[in-house]
């Protein structure tokens, strides 16, 4: 028998028992905002959603798309075939004139378009709700971008250069805002929301939306809040206060 | 015939021979030694890698073993904290020598976090 | 029935003789177009994207017309050979070896464009071995392939004497087939409900329809230049029913597609977008009235129902008519669809450094035009060369290759 064969299954072995430990505690505890040990895996229990106050997001600040830009390595985007995970929208209702602006990335929908119509399965919602693309499996053939709602996919259209250990991305791949997946394994929050509130306004709030308890839980709770195009029955995990 | 086969054998055995004598001589890697043995990593280390970022990428299981981030962490070079870059720098070198193309680094960052910080390049 | 007449079409079908004139020159021709779709491709897979014209609006771009346009036609295209083997209808089923060489040939055409258009082609292994089978498009990727299994079946089957049995479970099968393959085609873009454009179920139909117009211009166009090339002229009657057909699948799309406008144009939350695709948007109203209505429906409509216009140059030019018609309805539809913003925040005017709320340029780039044009020259060349391998010319006053039910 070939020695390599019997390290590799032994190396598998372990594993997936260690797996099998690591998972059976994860899956009984909420994690909020708490980091997940090493070797855990990420538990259906959590669903991380964020709550974008719209009275709050002051017209003509970037300090979100910047920290996102900064935190991913993407370069700011100038050209139709540029990158952007979060952009700033400036909104002016039709009829009353009333004007807000508003953050706009991956909505993290619970039943994401994206997620049904990619071919290979590279578009897909991991466990705790975070919709992500797995770069190693993605064709590019874009049609998670045309199933899209909101627009938050990108193509990258380039080689790229520079990139941060935490986010690999490349050219020919599709990639959208990843809720800073990175940062939350860590137990932190995503940079457009530290960034919100380094700026001062606090506008946005991150946590988990099945934590009775967690800030964003009570919010959402209290006051009225939407999703965007609530019609298309898509249940986002961003809501947005103040539309 | 037989000649010919003869003769294509020893020039076979020739180039393996050269070949063997230009193998690339790699960045020193830090630390006393890697998360398996050479030769295992030789043979096996893309597949321990594929297995582990589906792993990561899906499952979302962090600080495993065979993490492509903690290869470059010990293996980059440690001035400039690349893999890449000339043929002494682990990941080129062995893949150029082996002819085998390495498209990891067209998404994955090929330096050490520090490296790409701008802090010194690898810790000794 | 006593003695049987001798086929032609009973001899294994390798070429004998001396080429038809001018073979060289025409496949030299495609083979030069092929190796430039190609050399445009791989600049496009070296550079990125980002040498189109495509961004992160138009995502699919030009090639996406072509390769539409080849998959629609090609299913159409078999509807030659399913009349015959279907419905048994002996004029139809001597045609039923090109009628099925020209739905592989375009299919496989098509998917060239495809396959070169995507991100990352070298992960065409990967797309083959992971399938999401809630993606229409996974569930696409088996019909095609699924099709040009059953198609090339099909061939063999009227092409080899023995099998002649099979010829007619084959065609069925075929032609349900396609007709799934189509309605899929058409539900990649009726299944997005994100988008003004295409959420709709008329979608599906609409494609169908197409198909059927498409395919058969295409394959007038084609037979007629076969039968002049080999000098066995397509027979009146025939030629005059095929053309009335035409005429009825072009009414059936016109239909159709005035219908999912009508629709639109009722409901308010679409009213913007009906004006941008009818009014003011440009270029796609203008390839909509004169493009599509005129060029594409009004024109062959006159071609094919005027009693005077009978001759075979008439028919030919109907079908050229189609086919342009055809683009022009396809950019207006993939393109035009995806340039008109999304609307996320109903009831706002929303502007960003992203481009919300604003049309999107798209502009198409020279590569993108030559790895369409490619598409469109291997599905040429594996007609010519299928042309000039097997038998496929229907020589008027023989039975049908394959045995009459009655």
């Amino acid at each position: 028998m070939n020695p390599i064969d019997t390290s590799r299954r032994a190396f598998l072995g372990r594993t997936a028992a260690f797996a099998g430990v690591a998972l059976a505690p994860g899956v009984l505890l909420y994690e909020f905002a708490a980091a997940r040990e090493a070797g855990q895996e990420a538990s259906a229990a959590v669903r991380w959603g964020m709550l974008v106050d719209t009275t709050r997001c002051a017209s003509g600040c970037t300090a979100c798309v910047d920290a996102c830009n900064a935190e991913h390595g993407v370069p700011k985007a100038s050209r139709p075939t540029d990158a952007q995970w979060i952009r700033k929208v400036e909104l002016k209702d039709l009829r009353t004139g009333a004007v807000r602006s508003a953050p706009v990335m991956c909505q993290h929908c619970a039943e994401p378009p994206c997620v049904d119509v990619c071919p290979t399965g590279a578009s897909f919602k991991r466990a705790d709700g975070i919709v992500l693309v797995d770069r190693h499996t993605c064709i590019g053939c874009r049609y998670c971008m045309m199933a899209c709602p909101y627009k938050a996919r990108s193509f990258v259209h380039e080689p790229t250069t520079g990139q941060k250990t935490d986010t690999p991305r490349g050219k020919g791949c599709v990639e959208s805002c990843n809720l800073c997946v990175h940062r939350v394994d860590r137990g932190e929050k995503p940079a457009c929301v530290d960034a919100c509130s380094a700026a001062g306004h606090r506008a946005i709030v991150f946590g988990d939306l099945n934590d009775p308890s967690s800030e964003i839980a009570l919010r959402v709770r209290s006051v009225a809040t939407s999703q965007l195009r609530a019609d298309l029955r898509t249940d986002n995990g961003v809501r947005y206060q103040g539309l | 015939m037989r000649v010919m086969a003869a003769g294509l054998l020893a020039l076979a055995l020739a180039g393996a021979a050269w070949a063997g004598s230009r193998a690339p001589v790699l960045d020193a890697p830090r630390g006393e030694k890697c998360v398996e043995d050479a030769a295992t990593m030789r043979r096996s280390h893309m597949d321990f890698l594929r297995h582990q970022r589906d792993e990561t990428v899906h499952r979302g299981i962090r600080g495993a073993r065979h993490s492509l981030a903690g290869c470059i962490e010990c293996h980059a070079n440690a001035k400039d904290g690349a893999v890449l870059g000339s043929p002494s720098h682990f990941c080129q070198g062995c893949h150029a020598y082996a002819a085998v193309k390495l498209d990891c680094f067209e998404c994955h960052a090929s330096r050490t976090r520090a490296a790409q910080a701008g802090r010194q390049a690898r810790s000794p | 029935m006593a003695a049987r007449p001798a086929l032609a079409h009973s001899a294994p079908a390798w070429p004998t003789g001396p080429a038809p004139r001018g073979f060289t020159a025409l496949a030299a021709a495609g083979a030069v177009v092929l190796a430039l779709a190609v050399g445009a491709a791989h600049y496009m897979e070296e550079r990125g994207h980002v040498v189109t014209g495509m961004g992160n609006e138009v995502v699919w771009g030009l090639p996406h017309v072509f390769a539409i346009f080849l998959i629609v036609a090609a299913s159409g295209a078999l509807n030659v050979a399913s009349v015959g083997s279907v419905f048994g209808v002996a004029a139809y089923k001597r045609r039923a070896a090109l009628s099925a060489l020209l739905a592989l040939a375009l299919l496989v055409g098509g998917l060239l464009v495809l396959v070169l258009d995507l991100g990352r082609p070298e992960r065409l292994v990967v797309a083959a071995t992971h399938y999401n089978f809630r993606s229409i498009f996974a569930w696409n990727m088996i019909l095609y392939n699924g099709f040009l299994a059953i198609v090339a079946g099909y061939v063999w089957v009227n092409l080899e004497r023995r099998f002649a049995s099979l010829a007619t479970p084959v065609g069925i099968l075929a032609f349900v087939w396609r007709i799934v393959l189509t309605t899929g085609t058409g539900s990649i873009f009726g299944f997005l409900v994100a988008r003004q454009g295409y959420a709709s179920g008329l979608v599906a139909p609409l494609f169908l329809a197409m198909s059927l117009a498409w395919g058969l211009a295409v394959f007038l166009l084609v037979q007629g230049a076969l039968a002049r090339w080999h000098g066995a002229p397509v027979p009146e009657a025939f030629r005059l029913r095929l053309r009335r057909l035409l005429g009825v699948f072009v009414a059936t799309v016109a239909y159709l597609t005035a219908v999912l406008h009508l629709t639109n144009l009722y409901w308010a939350k679409q009213a913007a977008f009906e004006r941008f695709i009818l009014v003011d948007g440009t270029p796609y109203a203008f390839l909509f009235w004169a493009g599509w209505a005129g060029l594409g429906t009004a024109v062959p409509l006159v071609l094919v129902f005027h009693p005077r216009l009978r001759g075979p140059r008439a028919t030919a030019m109907a079908a050229l008519a189609v086919i342009a018609g055809a683009f022009a309805q396809l950019y207006v539809f993939i393109i035009g669809g995806q340039a008109f913003p999304l609307e996320i925040f109903p009831g706002y005017a929303a502007s960003s450094d992203f481009r919300d709320g604003a049309i999107a340029p798209y502009v198409p780039s020279i590569p993108e035009a030559l790895l369409g044009l490619g598409g469109l020259a291997l599905s040429y060349l594996i007609v010519l060369a299928g042309a000039r391998l097997f038998d496929v010319v229907a020589r008027e006053g023989e039975a049908p290759c394959t045995d009459e039910a009655g």
